[in-house]
């Protein structure tokens, strides 16, 4: 027989919860009059750029604990894509198409098709209720995760470019231009990820979509442009990687055509900004519904 | 906290899946919590607990009514409850794969602290609640209930005069529980936090909130201190009975019993007024139907009495652990 136990549980936890009655507490819970106190004072919106390096620097710690392995794909993707070519198309202009085009794979893959997974993950599992109730701007969130994403590809690219460079004798004396395609491409392609991720009903959409994306920037960037059907070259033209892969292939020449090169980073710059801002308006709507 | 009136009438659920029926979550839910005060959310799973909450901090727009938190109006501006309190919601994958450490040092930041302001809060913190040992391992690397603890640090990090906490406690241990009430109590006594807590657990809200609104089905059903929501039902006492196998019914006692319990596999439990429950357990404690007796519990109501005795719609939904 155990009667009584409930009870003697009850007395325990008793002890170990609330001790302190609210009647005397300071400023008297319930003896002050409600109506003598004003409004309480703020807390402190957090500020963009703190914020934004607070964000940036959890997501890159994030990295250590999950995204290892899956930069090791998304390298060994690209160095693969490249030794396949190796096999299709001669040095020379097709050659330095497939290295760029490889290169800024491994840049597609992680910006925009795992970071499109994640944030479709974190909005479906509610992970977003924990930013949308600190005082952060939107942007602050979006950026910060798409920083750290684009800083994930600098490895994997710069892996691919030199061995890239090395297998079809492309000169690496211009290999600096990755210093702005990165970032820009990276820009754009981050901010593509997390509009989709943000928007997409479900993960698995999210999921799709960045796959789509990425599969996109395989086929339309490492494969040489002018063996495609014209409407597949549109296609090509309207994808962000694309001006990041030119930008980059047009470097191997002696003579490199430095506008051309800084008018296709200008489009992926300009597509960051578009990309990004859409992503931070896809993140107020799937933070508040 | 003052004033904090909330009519919300029609409150779309979830965008449901096409087809399924609009769902009404909160249906014009009025409460006012006091500054300092320990208050409760209580009701089953289902009864609108969290969509009460998302609207509170401004995370779900209620369709008609106010919310009105230490006088800022949330439903105006949704933005400002970010500043006001401190959530802790029930999922934690925006922080799964941070340390304990830089989990509470990030969210702190986020809340507007500068760097040292959120380490030494992000120290003195993981300290008070014993999470020191495990700060340098991620969270997905935890158990639940260390997991849930390490949230709720985080939680504390930036100090905020309101704290919702939805089920806290969940998956804890009673040491991490007991050291998120420590944690509650010294906020209250030196700061006056007030507190809104979620919960499903009768014997938490019992010994924990100062006064506690019970939802149903998106409704207030009551709200009052526990103890004077006890009186309501004071006139009852609760028996379990757990038989061996089956229950003896040929005792015509026992059969009788029968008709006014509520059966849940060998359990049954009983309202009943004191002098027929001292009846009943002579009846069972004495003679054949002793036999068949394995367990037998007599009690003085608790909330979940009182939450049946209001008409609560789930006869299962409260968890008394």
């Amino acid at each position: 027989m155990r009667t009584g136990v409930r009870e003697g549980r009850r007395e325990e936890e008793q002890r170990v919860v609330s001790v302190v009655p609210a009647e005397v507490l300071p400023g008297g819970a319930r003896a002050v009059p409600e109506a003598a106190r004003g409004a309480a004072e703020l807390g402190p919106p957090a500020r963009l750029w703190p914020s934004l390096v607070a964000v940036y620097r959890a997501q890159l710690s994030r990295a250590r604990v999950a995204r290892i392995p899956l930069l090791f794909v998304a390298t060994f993707q690209s160095v693969g894509i490249a030794v396949m070519m190796r096999g299709v198309v001669d040095s020379g202009s097709e050659a330095q198409s497939v290295v760029a085009g490889s290169s800024v794979l491994v840049v597609a893959y992680v910006a925009l098709n795992l970071l499109s997974q994640y944030f479709g993950q974190l909005r479906a599992s509610g992970g977003l209720d924990h930013y949308a109730t600190l005082p952060v701007p939107p942007a602050a969130v979006v950026l910060g995760a798409a920083g750290a994403y684009a800083s994930f590809t600098v490895p994997g690219t710069l892996v691919t470019a030199v061995f890239g460079c090395v297998l079809f004798g492309l000169p690496l004396s211009n290999l600096w231009i990755l210093v702005a395609v990165i970032p820009l491409a990276g820009a754009a392609l981050a901010g593509l990820g997390a509009a989709c991720g943000l928007l997409a009903p479900r993960p698995e959409l999210a999921a799709l979509l960045g796959q789509l994306g990425m599969s996109a920037a395989l086929l339309l960037g490492v494969l040489p442009a002018d063996r495609m059907p014209e409407i597949i070259r549109l296609a090509r033209d309207l994808l962000p990687s694309t001006y990041g892969v030119e930008a980059y292939a047009r470097t191997f020449g002696a003579h490199p055509d430095w506008a051309v090169v800084l008018a296709d980073l200008g489009v992926c710059a300009g597509v960051g900004v578009v990309s990004l801002a859409a992503a931070t308006w896809a993140y107020r709507r799937a933070a508040v519904r | 906290m003052r004033g904090l009136t909330k009519t919300y009438p029609p409150v779309k659920g979830r965008r449901g899946t096409p087809g399924t029926p609009e769902v009404r979550a909160t249906h014009g839910v009025e409460l006012e919590v006091r500054r300092g005060e320990i208050f409760g959310l209580l009701g089953p799973n289902g009864a609108g607990k969290s969509t009460l909450v998302r609207q509170l901090t401004g995370l779900l727009r209620p369709d008609a009514g106010s919310v009105e938190i230490l006088g800022h109006d949330i439903v105006r501006h949704p933005r400002l409850a970010a500043r006001i309190l401190a959530y802790l919601g029930q999922e934690s994958s925006a922080l799964d794969e941070l340390t304990v450490a830089l989990a509470a040092e990030t969210t702190g930041r986020l809340r507007g602290l500068d760097v040292r302001r959120a380490r030494a809060e992000r120290d003195a913190v993981l300290e008070e609640l014993g999470l020191t040992p495990i700060a340098g391992r991620a969270l997905k690397k935890l158990s639940g209930g260390q997991r849930r603890l390490a949230c709720f640090a985080a939680a504390l990090v930036g100090e905020r005069p309101l704290l919702v906490l939805d089920e806290p406690t969940t998956g804890m241990d009673p040491v991490a529980r007991r050291a998120v009430w420590a944690a509650v109590d010294r906020r209250r006594a030196e700061r006056g936090t007030t507190v809104l807590l979620v919960t499903h657990n009768v014997i938490e809200a019992e010994t924990v909130l100062d006064r506690v609104a019970v939802l149903d089905r998106g409704r207030v059903i009551a709200c009052d201190t526990p103890a004077g929501l006890k009186e309501q039902v004071s006139g009852e006492v609760r028996v379990e009975l757990v038989w061996r196998e089956r229950a003896p019914l040929d005792v015509p006692e026992v059969a009788v019993l029968r008709e006014r319990a509520t059966e849940s596999g060998r359990r049954w439990t009983l309202r009943l007024a004191p002098e027929e429950a001292r009846a009943a357990v002579a009846t069972v404690t004495g003679g054949a139907a002793f036999a068949a007796l394995d367990d037998f519990t007599l009690a003085t109501p608790s909330l979940e009495d009182v939450y049946l005795a209001l008409g609560g719609a789930a006869r299962q939904g409260l968890v008394k652990a």
